[in-house]
């Protein structure tokens, strides 16, 4: 398979939250702000590439029906080292993300990636996937944290752009989550049906 | 090389490897990071008593003692000392009054009660509403926000940012919960609460007044008592 494209297709043809709709939970719980978006979708994205070769490298060695349990203990690993890691050396970061860093565990796109993907090709290829897929989810959460900050509290990564006061609270909560992926996910489809 | 089968020894053997692998991996990271998590935790702590409890040369963290509120809560006192001489203390004291989950404060008070600084350390609040807490209840030149904020609403539109007398009625600052009625406004106090967040401000200040009561009327028999148990333990 050509590397490029397997790469470039998690960012837009395949991307885990505008295409796929896939790690909901943390796409729309954790994105009240920009950073606390590209902090997840890094936190995912390293989760992915590890789990992604170590499931690669391992996949002869686990028989069929246990390798769901196997895919997870795995992936349950890599997310505990991140969350410790985060909470030694990023504390606030791990503050505003809290509870969603272990539930990384259970994000669809992670186990759906050692599944579909790992769990059948080679440990480069498996790489490149995860690092696409997983860009692509942190770059998704990072506009839609990017927009609801923007439009909730006017900042944008922590700037400000124009007074609180004027923002609309409700792109902060969790409908405002809703209303900006859906908008964002209308202007997608229509830039890829172009 | 073919795939293992799915036999049941195969399938044991490979789920004990994995999570055997997995479970040792974890213990080593967790000894490389048990250092660093609990400094960062103390660095906290530290910067929260020295935000709210200024000018003490000791060591709050390692006098901390801990007293039960008549809720039951358990409050955590820092004292704060300077040249020896007792100068007040860093509380943090809790509520579950707030509109979603627990809200932690830490409160600097002087011996007689008088509230020096606050920080907030953990609450659940809503975002824009209760949230506003952090710097709420402090003078309006401590906030820079609040200040950049005023001054852009001056220039549009006059209003005045402050009362009119020039007294700060937002401000917890410098005052004492057992000569000033600090309740919102709602409940007779002098308080004003923070716009759209009553219930968040009702649980701010009872968990001030909770550090207060505590503060006073427990923490001198509390404190007594751990020094004579630690003078028993030498």
């Amino acid at each position: 398979m050509n590397q490029w494209k397997n790469f470039s297709k998690g960012f837009f043809k395949e991307n885990a939250v505008f295409t796929l709709l896939l790690g909901m939970c943390p796409a729309l719980g954790v994105t009240s702000s920009a950073i606390n978006g590209l902090g997840m979708g890094l936190a995912t994205t390293f989760v992915l590439v590890m789990a992604n070769i170590v499931v690669s490298m391992v996949k002869n060695f686990i028989p069929d029906k246990v390798r769901i349990p196997a895919f997870i203990v795995i992936i349950a690993a890599f997310v505990t080292v991140v969350e410790m890691v985060m909470q030694a050396y990023m504390p606030s970061l791990f503050e505003s993300l809290g509870l969603f860093i272990p539930l990384i565990v259970v994000n669809c796109l992670v186990l759906g990636r050692a599944e579909a993907f790992a769990s059948k090709n080679t440990v480069g290829s498996s790489v490149i996937d995860g690092a696409g897929m997983g860009l692509g989810f942190a770059m998704a959460l990072t506009m839609l944290g990017g927009v609801r900050e923007l439009l909730g509290s006017g900042h944008f990564f922590g700037w400000a752009i124009y007074p609180e006061d004027y923002g609309m609270l409700v792109f902060v909560l969790a409908p405002g989550a809703f209303i900006a992926l859906g908008y964002l996910i209308a202007i997608i489809n229509r830039f890829k049906k172009a | 090389m073919g795939k293992s089968a799915s036999t049941l020894p195969n399938m044991v053997l490979t789920l004990l490897i994995v999570t055997a692998i997995a479970g040792s991996s974890l213990g080593f990271i967790y000894q490389l990071t048990k250092a660093p998590i609990e400094a960062a935790a103390t660095a906290k702590q530290q910067e929260a008593i020295e935000l709210v409890m200024p000018g003490f040369d000791n060591d709050p963290a390692a006098e901390m003692y801990e007293i039960q509120s008549d809720e039951g809560f358990v409050l955590k006192v820092f004292p704060a000392k300077k040249e020896g001489e007792f100068i007040g203390a860093a509380i943090e004291s809790v509520t579950n009054k707030g509109f979603s989950g627990e809200i932690r404060i830490m409160v600097g008070m002087k011996p007689n009660g008088d509230i020096v600084n606050y920080q907030i350390l953990e609450h659940k609040e809503t975002p824009g509403l209760g949230t506003q807490m952090d710097d709420w209840f402090k003078p309006a030149e401590a906030g820079a926000e609040e200040k950049s904020r005023s001054a852009f609403f001056d220039a549009f539109y006059g209003i005045k940012a402050k009362a009119e007398g020039g007294e700060d009625t937002k401000s917890i600052i410098g005052k004492n919960p057992g000569t000033s009625r600090l309740t919102v406004r709602q409940d007779g106090g002098e308080v004003d609460a923070i716009t759209a967040a009553t219930i968040t401000s009702r649980a701010f200040l009872h968990a001030v007044e909770v550090a207060y009561k505590t503060f006073t009327e427990k923490a001198d028999a509390a404190s007594s008592a751990t020094k004579q148990e630690e003078g028993g333990a030498e």
